[in-house]
């Protein structure tokens, strides 16, 4: 008798303990999810807060691309301005092809690709644009350990006893994003 | 990626139990053979001399090799690109900091991660790295290192340089104690009588002592070179992974290998498996190499293909050496990306003067564009406000520098 319940308090002591286990796990994989998101939206920021002074700068020398410079300000308005998701991911979308096409178009204004200043914003501009996909790569991967590890056997039994859900992947909705901008110099 | 770390931490420990073994087993040896009653001493001097070595190598192990490494601290106004790239790669990642960064003043292009964890990690790279590669194989290279921090491998390489450094210089002093002490050693034979009946088993001693003081050394090294070289393909899968552009390390590690600087001034013995490539290019065989030939390492990131993954990296590494890989490692397979073209490079001829005013750069050297076309390099230690341009006379202003205190 005594035996009997030295091994079941044993035996329910080591499950309790592979449960807290599994918990702490879990908890962490979607810290780690959130974190990544969250490093998106800082990336994101930077990329608005570098356009007006990319736009000041190439002002006096791109006189004939009024269009493609308004169309970037634009975009950025809109991406700042929007209220959900949805939104704002389709509205980065646009501000993404945006850059990439004013990028294009500096190929033809030698004087302003010589500007120093200009030359260390175009780095920055390229190194945001590339932060933003490494963001979204990582947020990727994350997501990827995070929903591998609640939906197998045996931690898909803890995970949907505390009721943790599965994340869904960042997908760039416009075709042109999805492969990164070819930005040329 | 779990699985991998797992995997790196367990061979650490084991090369960190071997090396005290090691350490120890010598200790023991010399101590007996000087006398036969000593070898518990012996044992104890090496223990506490490997206990020494491992807190300093934990507290400040990365110091350490930075200072003699003569690594300097950079802002981010110095290399705005290498900054920016160490943060791209940061990103990927996912690391919780970014590493500190450092420039070694050598125009040999090379580069080494070091620190304890992601947290007090470093990059190091040289002013000739920065001056000869493009963006993307520069992102090749930082994402070869980042992930030498996110695979753990930066504190192993740490302890266990140290480590070898003190195996190394046990028995190098025990062998020349020898050698050196065997002419005054010979009125002491006499000194006593009683030593005169166990003179045999001490000469035996002493012969087992030499054998385990030559082996020491080169078991220790085979072993930290056999895991280092898994390493460097650890870090060459994960760097095709971090950037899902495996062709920009290719291409790096081509120009380095081709590179005509010469060999790094201020890399050494123990500093050497730091680094992405061999930092001496001797012809060293594959046995006692610290880093897998460069060639090997090209072909198998060119053979990846359009999927980066571990399994593909593994599979391509089997086609290329028709060895299995040593580590099992699944994952996903991840898409290729295109590349990007270089952004802000010079013509090849303009490279080493690239990287000389990056040197000045680091230095705290500033830099003042004359309207003339000049461009005045003022040294740290020019302390007046102005400056006049030798060529058209023109008085220029002269910023104060921050980064001149030496």
């Amino acid at each position: 008798m005594m035996v009997i319940l030295v091994v079941v308090v044993v035996v329910l002591v080591g499950l309790i303990l592979y449960v807290i286990g599994v918990f702490n796990q879990l908890v962490r994989l979607r810290n780690q999810v959130d974190n990544a998101w969250s490093q998106i939206d800082v990336q994101l920021k930077r990329r608005h807060d570098l356009i007006p002074n990319l736009i000041e700068t190439a002002k006096g020398y791109m006189k004939h691309e009024r269009q493609t410079l308004e169309a970037i300000t634009q975009a950025r308005s809109q991406a700042m301005g929007a209220r959900t998701v949805g939104e704002a991911a389709k509205a980065e979308g646009a501000l993404g092809q945006a850059l990439a096409r004013f990028l294009m178009t500096v190929e033809n204004y030698p004087d302003l690709k010589a500007n120093q200043n200009f030359l260390a914003l175009q780095e920055e501009l390229a190194s945001t644009e590339n932060k933003i996909s490494f963001a979204r790569q990582n947020y990727n991967d994350q997501v990827l350990f995070y929903n591998n590890r609640i939906q197998m056997f045996p931690s898909n039994i803890v995970a949907s006893m505390f009721g943790f859900a599965k994340r869904e992947f960042f997908e760039v909705e416009a075709p042109a994003e999805r492969q990164v901008p070819t930005v040329s110099f | 990626m779990w699985e991998l770390i797992r995997v790196n931490k367990r061979n650490s420990i084991i090369l960190f139990v071997v090396m005290a073994v090691v350490l120890v087993g010598l200790g023991m040896t010399i101590g007996a053979a000087i006398d036969p009653r000593a070898w518990l001493l012996g044992g104890l001097v090496a223990a506490g001399l490997w206990l020494f070595l491992a807190v300093l190598s934990l507290s400040s192990g990365d110091q350490i090799l930075l200072a003699a490494s003569r690594a300097r601290p950079v802002t981010k106004e110095v290399h705005p690109q290498l900054f920016n790239v160490v943060e791209e790669m940061t990103i990927a990642a996912g690391l919780p900091k970014m590493p500190s960064v450092y420039i070694i003043e050598d125009l040999a292009p090379n580069a080494f991660a070091t620190g304890r964890g992601p947290h007090t990690a470093s990059i190091a790279v040289t002013a000739g790295l920065l001056a000869k590669l493009d963006r993307d194989e520069l992102q090749g290279v930082i994402a070869h290192e980042i992930s030498h921090i996110l695979h753990r491998d930066i504190l192993y390489v740490t302890l266990a340089g140290v480590m070898l450094g003190a195996v190394l210089i046990v028995s190098e002093v025990f062998l020349r104690g020898l050698i050196y002490g065997d002419r005054t050693g010979r009125s002491r034979r006499y000194s006593g009588p009683t030593r005169r009946a166990p003179a045999q088993a001490q000469m035996i001693l002493l012969l087992i002592a030499v054998v385990v003081a030559v082996l020491a050394p080169i078991l220790a090294q085979l072993l930290y070179f056999a895991l280092s070289r898994q390493r460097e393909y650890l870090a060459d899968a994960g760097a095709a992974r971090l950037t899902r552009y495996p062709e920009g390390l290719a291409r790096a590690l081509e120009k380095i290998a081709s590179d005509t600087s010469g060999p790094l001034a201020v890399a050494n013995k123990a500093t050497a498996p730091m680094y992405i490539v061999n930092p001496f290019k001797k012809g060293l065989d594959a046995w006692t190499s610290t880093h897998p030939p460069i060639s090997e390492r090209i072909r198998i990131l060119r053979s990846l293909g359009n999927t980066v993954s571990l399994v593909q990296y593994a599979k391509a590494y089997y086609k290329a050496t028709s060895r299995p890989f040593p580590i099992k490692v699944q994952d996903e397979s991840l898409p290729v990306r295109p590349g990007q073209p270089g952004g802000l490079q010079a013509n090849p001829k303009d490279k080493d003067r690239q990287a000389a005013d990056l040197i000045r750069k680091v230095h705290g050297f500033r830099f003042l564009s004359c309207p003339c076309g000049l461009t005045l390099k003022v040294p740290p230690n020019y302390t007046a406000g102005q400056i006049s341009c030798p060529r058209c006379g023109r008085r220029l202003v002269v910023a104060q520098s921050a980064a001149g205190a030496d």
